[in-house]
């Protein structure tokens, strides 16, 4: 540990967070349908969209119609994917020459884009070809981020409302983020990227001899487009098997930087974009202060942990041992642990690290983070909606305790939305501990785990809170392509996003339609420091309670475990 | 019920809401067994799902006696589950036993008289009718010493009526038909006089009827935040299940096979017991003390509602103020001596029997002048065609009134009348005063200050409700001077001059319509549609039936102030379920703490380092937990039924306060319950 480290932490979480206050700011006016400086260029491709689909954009739909379209949408999008990996033997740019996929894997790879997981259960560069990356992935990678988005659009209307019925419309809200927020920003880092040396072509894999006379196939791909988007639309999936680790795809400190800070910026900005668009700008400031100080938490945990001494270098009795192993040294420890801590508080999943060789607690520390329910910040607008659904929560019981009916945001919070938020809150560890649990019992289940022991319930553990919340990392030590893995993991997936994705815009059905309430003296206060901790100590307590059991017999246990070995040396 | 029950008690003391006697405490006892019936804990599905556990951990300990094996600790667990389920119910019976106790002493109340029934009202045939046969619409006839046998109209006559048996006030009211005064309520009594009565409600739907089943709780229904808290606790219960269940496999996965006695102690420890055994007896407190106070609710929808509101809107007369004006001083036109003005002023009200005039004596006799009314004397009294009064004697006539009729009277114009005297007026109207000007024959002989005088400490309540987050708004006939001016005095935050009825209605909705709860009292039946149309309307017992109908609440004591602790009581309730809701949820933490140690550290023992408390062994570590889980319920049945204490600060302060309270004292307050218990039961050799 040095201050350097602290320093690089810092910056990492504070620039994604400050870039994402202009880019709300724009995101808000792209989902009000306010003008845009892109509106000379953009305007008429998204009449043309309208058009071509017979679609009117400013027709307001209920949440029913709202949460139809998107369902249509998405099970559109899962079909056409899905075929595409079937077929990927018969369809161009395939100068590898890559079969079909398996109807397992090919489910599982096409549930992972379609819900913004980009779980994969494959290696990239080995089993996909140039057009299933470019045409079915990073389409996917486009849109199920402005899926996401659009519930916080969504959301976010609702409260801004006074006795509506109206959400928004779907389709303009898919457009729009599409169009004006993810299309642009994805083409400017893009460009950055190959400018920095990461690849860019469609060729096929060079060969090379290398210098032990061994014979060695190097994997190109076009990977800057898809990486740029992998990172702001908090998608996650690599080209590469080793993805952001990979020299190709992270080449050097500043590309790590710059992808790090894409990680994170859209869902912060998702966040500033709820505040201005639902008139609660200082309240949404609170909600995104609550989330940087549990991700700033998360990440200094984590390097705290990895910055000790190799416990079994130390035992070896070798000197000065630094704990690398997993890590790139071109990135460093607080490198590792800022990236680890960002895209297991965000929704993405890409690592720049092996986080199978990260210490027991800062293991436990990037899985924790994941079950606290992707909210710091979470996926771009996923994340906030969640977090407004955590805060309803908080004000629920708080709110109770200054003798009122709770209200967030100027709206009741009534049986309904306890009921719906009850809902979104309990598929996850319906979903992450029940498969678990299942695949336990399940005969053959275990034999994908490379490990015995505490450290092989982490693998498990980790790889169904990964699926569930949508992040998409694997902790690795397990081998996924088998069809009982891809089937569960795919059951997960679909689970963690779609259920909580319903039961958000059921919340915001309900809460349109309620008269907007001025706040007095009396009302719960939802800034400042007192209710920022409250939040804070809810999301903990409320996550530490669901998973402390599993947790104990996982990272818990080995990290005492490793402790006593140590001791014992 | 005799009236003898009520002296003993006097006014607005605990009449309706019974103490904790032994014989209560008993009932609530056999009531807490009669409980278990699971079906009777359908709509409580975390105490349920404990039930569910218990039966489950018998069965388990059953067969471990059987096999021969040692089930000592089973049995302990089992008998401590089964505990937790009885420590919820007692509590719900507990809170119940208090409206059936006074319940019971209302149903004394019921008469089982005969009616005398108007058959014909022109020949005057009565027939005696059992009152339980009586229609609506329908005539009767009822004299001094029976009891009136259903609610109904005054259509003729005027008597007193004793209405113990439903206020606890003692002293007769005058009841007479016409006007806000003819309801009468079945169950009171006439004392004097005689009236007729059309039958207005069927019997069993009567105003007692009504009554005893609020008191009873007989169709208590949820309230909108206890249902919403329902399904938090139920989806809370499920995930707890979920971690449990599914910490079978993983325990499994580690090699260690659970027992599933323990893993039921464990997820009875996580659900909220405490808040899911105690829900239930916080609601009906909180009725209970309204009761206390000699409120009514129709339901606990409206007493919630209370908690919530934003305006409040109250009449002035009787409210703010005593609601008579009084005299405060008598101002001499130029010329004329103080005291001939005070003369006067006495004079002119020798015959006044209002508390305008008598205060006017008053103020006269404190200032050493005191006068008998002459013997020839005339008195005149107050018309509404000349707007004066007076007397007249020994050929010289006094006579008070409003400033334009004394003027009129004595031959003047406004702007004739003297500057000083203008002057008077003038101050007397600015300051909310009601000028009242005096002449002797045709002189003009001064003028007397009438006030209204605000109650004292009414400002300091009102500055308590602005902390508490509510607007007053003061409702007054008084013109737009007058009440500016008592507004100021008062400290009310807005108030509404000239008020129709109409007026009233309309504030409300507007008000509403900005998306405020409002609350109000009335008790003139042109009040019914505004008392309607409040999310809270608190009729008075004296008030018209339609009144008392349209409100949501009834005030027996008929005092208009009730609604400020209304409001308190319906923030206590909400209060008390979310402070036991945090503290529940809180004690959580430690019984992790405790337990998951307990359960694994046999094969792995390297999570000793989790048991932080230092407890004995995995059994007494366990049993402690379950033990703490279910004391701790019968620790906070007072505070349940006695409710969080409210306290008129900011939501801020407010919500800091009960959270340091509640939820950091619900982190640590089972850590040291628990080593208390584990260290007990060691010494006890029980585990």
């Amino acid at each position: 540990m040095n201050w350097q480290g602290w320093a690089e932490i810092a910056l990492t979480l504070g620039l994604a967070l400050a870039l994402g206050w202009p880019l709300g700011i724009f995101m808000s006016r792209v989902w009000n349908k306010e003008s845009t400086w892109l509106d000379p260029v953009l305007k008429p491709i998204e009449r043309g969209f309208y058009a071509v689909a017979g679609i009117d954009p400013n027709k307001s739909q209920g949440w029913v119609g709202y949460g139809a379209s998107l369902i249509a949408f998405n099970l559109f999008g899962f079909i056409l994917l899905y075929a595409m990996l079937r077929l990927q033997g018969i369809l161009p740019f395939n100068p590898q020459g890559f079969a079909g996929v398996s109807p397992d894997l090919a489910f599982n790879t096409a549930v992972s884009f379609v819900t913004n997981t980009n779980w994969q259960s494959y290696g990239g560069e080995t089993t996909m070809s140039h057009f299933t990356q470019m045409v079915g992935l990073t389409t996917q990678n486009f849109v199920s981020a402005a899926t996401g988005a659009a519930i916080a659009a969504a959301l976010a209307r609702a409260f801004a409302g006074n006795r509506e019925t109206g959400i928004g419309n779907f389709w303009a809200d898919l457009v729009r983020t599409t169009l004006y927020v993810l299309l642009p920003l994805a083409f400017v880092l893009a460009v950055a990227l190959i400018g920095l040396g990461v690849v860019q072509n469609f060729a096929a894999s060079v060969s090379a001899t290398t210098l032990d006379g061994a014979s060695q196939t190097i994997s190109v791909a076009p990977t800057a487009s898809q990486l740029a988007i992998k990172q702001l639309g908090i998608n996650g999936g690599g080209i590469f098997n080793v993805n952001s680790a990979h020299p190709f795809e992270n080449p050097n400190p500043l590309t790590n930087l710059m992808t790090a800070i894409a990680i994170n910026t859209l869902g912060w900005a998702a966040f500033f974009a709820f505040g201005r668009s639902a008139f609660a700008r200082k309240e949404i400031r609170a909600l995104a202060t609550a989330g940087i100080l549990i991700l700033g938490a998360g990440a200094g945990v984590i390097y705290v942990a990895e910055a000790q001494p190799a416990p079994a270098l130390v035992a070896a009795g070798i000197e000065n041992p630094v704990n690398m192993e997993g890590k790139e040294t071109r990135f460093g420890l607080a490198g590792t642990a800022a990236w680890a801590a960002q895209t297991t508080g965000a929704s993405n999943g890409s690592v720049n690290g092996m986080h199978d060789s990260l210490m027991p607690l800062g293991g436990g520390m990037s899985m924790l983070l994941m079950m606290l329910g992707e909210i710091l910040p979470g996926g771009i607008g996923s994340g906030i909606a969640i977090m407004v659904v955590m805060a309803v929560l908080s004000v629920f019981v708080a709110g109770l305790m200054v003798g009122r009916t709770p209200e967030y945001l100027g709206k009741k919070i009534e049986a309904r939305e306890i009921q719906f938020a009850m809902v979104a809150l309990l598929v996850v560890p319906l979903s992450t501990l029940g498969l678990s649990a299942l695949t336990v019992v399940w005969p053959g289940g275990l034999s994908s785990l490379f490990n015995p022991g505490a450290h092989g319930l982490s693998e498990l553990l980790y790889a169904f809170t990964s699926a569930t919340a949508n992040n998409g990392s694997a902790f690795g030590g397990v081998s996924a392509n088998v069809p009982w893995w891809n089937t569960t993991l795919g059951l997960a997936m679909l689970l963690g996003r779609f259920i909580p994705i319903v039961a958000v815009l059921a919340i915001a059905g309900s809460i349109v339609t309620k008269p907007k309430l001025a706040p007095s003296t009396g009302t719960l206060p939802t800034t400042g420091a007192l209710f920022i901790g409250l939040l804070v100590g809810v999301i903990i307590i409320l996550g530490a309670l669901q998973y402390f059991p599993a947790l104990a017999l996982g990272p818990i246990v080995e990290h005492f475990q490793v402790l006593e070995a140590v001791a014992a040396n | 019920m005799s009236t003898m029950d009520f002296e003993t008690q006097g006014r607005g003391s605990t009449r309706l809401a019974g103490g904790l006697t032994a014989a209560t405490l008993a009932r609530a006892l056999g009531d807490a067994f009669v409980k278990l019936d699971p079906r009777k804990l359908l709509g409580n599905p975390v105490i349920l799902a404990t039930e569910l556990v218990a039966v489950l951990a018998t069965i388990s300990a059953a067969i471990a006696i059987g096999s021969g094996a040692d089930g000592g600790f089973a049995v302990a667990i089992a008998l401590w589950l089964w505990a937790t389920v009885l420590f919820a119910n007692f509590a719900e019976s507990i809170a119940e036993g208090r409206g059936k106790a006074a319940a019971d002493s209302l149903r004394a109340t019921r008469t089982s008289t005969k009616a005398k029934l108007i058959v014909d009202e022109k020949q005057e045939l009565i027939v005696p009718t059992p009152a339980h046969e009586l229609g609506l619409g329908q005539i009767i006839l009822v004299e001094a010493g029976d009891v009136i046998p259903v609610d109904g109209e005054i259509i003729e006559g005027v008597a007193s009526v004793n209405e113990a048996a439903i206020t606890g006030e003692s002293a007769p009211v005058i009841r007479e038909s016409g006007g806000d005064r003819s309801a009468v309520t079945g169950g009171t009594t006439v004392v004097s006089d005689w009236i007729k009565v059309r039958v207005t409600a069927r019997p069993g739907s009567t105003f007692l009827d009504r009554m005893i089943a609020m008191v009873e709780g007989a169709d208590r229904r949820k309230t909108p935040n206890e249902i919403a808290l329902a399904v938090l606790l139920a989806g809370l219960t499920l995930i707890f299940l979920i971690a449990v269940v599914t910490l079978l496999a993983f325990a499994a996965y580690s090699g260690i096979a659970l027992d599933p006695v323990v893993l039921g102690a464990l997820f009875v420890c996580l659900i909220p017991t405490t808040i899911g055994g105690l829900l239930s007896a916080v609601g009906i407190a909180g009725m209970d003390r309204l009761l206390k106070v000699n409120v009514l609710a129709t339901s606990g929808r409206a007493v919630e509602a209370a908690g919530d509101v934003d305006t409040l809107l109250l009449d002035k007369t009787g409210t703010i103020t005593f609601g008579n004006r009084m005299a405060t001083e008598v101002i001499a036109s130029p010329g004329i001596r103080e005291e001939v003005a005070f003369r006067a002023a006495v004079m002119t009200s020798l015959g006044d029997e209002t508390p305008e005039g008598r205060s006017i004596i008053e103020l006269a006799r404190n200032k050493g002048i005191s006068i008998e009314a002459p013997a020839d004397s005339t008195i005149i009294p107050f018309s509404a065609s000349t707007r004066l009064s007076g007397l007249d004697t020994d050929g010289k006539t006094w006579r008070k009134g409003a400033v334009d009729a004394i003027l009129k009277l004595t031959g003047k114009k406004d702007s004739d009348a003297p500057a000083q005297f203008r002057q008077a007026v003038d101050r007397i109207a600015r300051s909310g005063g009601t000028p009242l000007a005096i002449a002797e024959g045709n002189t003009l002989i001064g003028v007397i200050h009438l006030k209204d005088v605000v109650k004292p400490g009414v400002a300091a309540r009102f500055a308590d409700l602005r902390r508490m987050g509510l607007r007053t708004v003061m409702i007054t006939g008084d013109n737009p001077v007058t009440a500016a001016a008592i507004a100021a005095e008062a400290g009310v935050d807005d108030f509404l001059a000239e008020a129709t009825p109409e007026d009233k209605l309309r504030l409300i909705r507007e008000e509403q319509g900005k998306g405020r709860l409002v609350a109000m009292c009335g008790d003139g039946a042109n009040d019914a549609p505004a008392l309607a149309q409040a999310d809270v309307g608190v009729a008075m017992q004296t008030g018209a039936q339609a009144a008392r109908e349209a409100g949501n609440m009834v005030d027996l004591d008929s005092d208009p102030t009730k609604v400020i602790e209304i409001v308190e009581v319906g923030k206590q309730m909400l209060i008390t379920r979310g402070a036991l809701t945090t503290f529940s949820i809180a004690n959580d933490v430690a019984k992790y703490f405790a337990i998951i140690p307990a359960l694994f550290v046999v094969v792995l023992p390297q999570l000793q380092m989790l048991n932080i408390m230092g407890l004995t062994s995995p059994e007494s570590a366990i049993l402690s937990a379950v033990i703490f889980n279910a004391l701790i319920i019968v620790a906070l049945i007072p505070l349940a039924l006695r409710g969080v204490k409210y306290r008129a600060v900011g939501a801020g302060a407010l919500l800091s306060r009960n959270l340091l309270i509640y939820g950091l004292g619900g982190l640590i307050a089972p850590f040291i319950g628990i080593k208390i218990i584990d260290v007990a039961i060691t010494a006890l050799g029980l585990a």
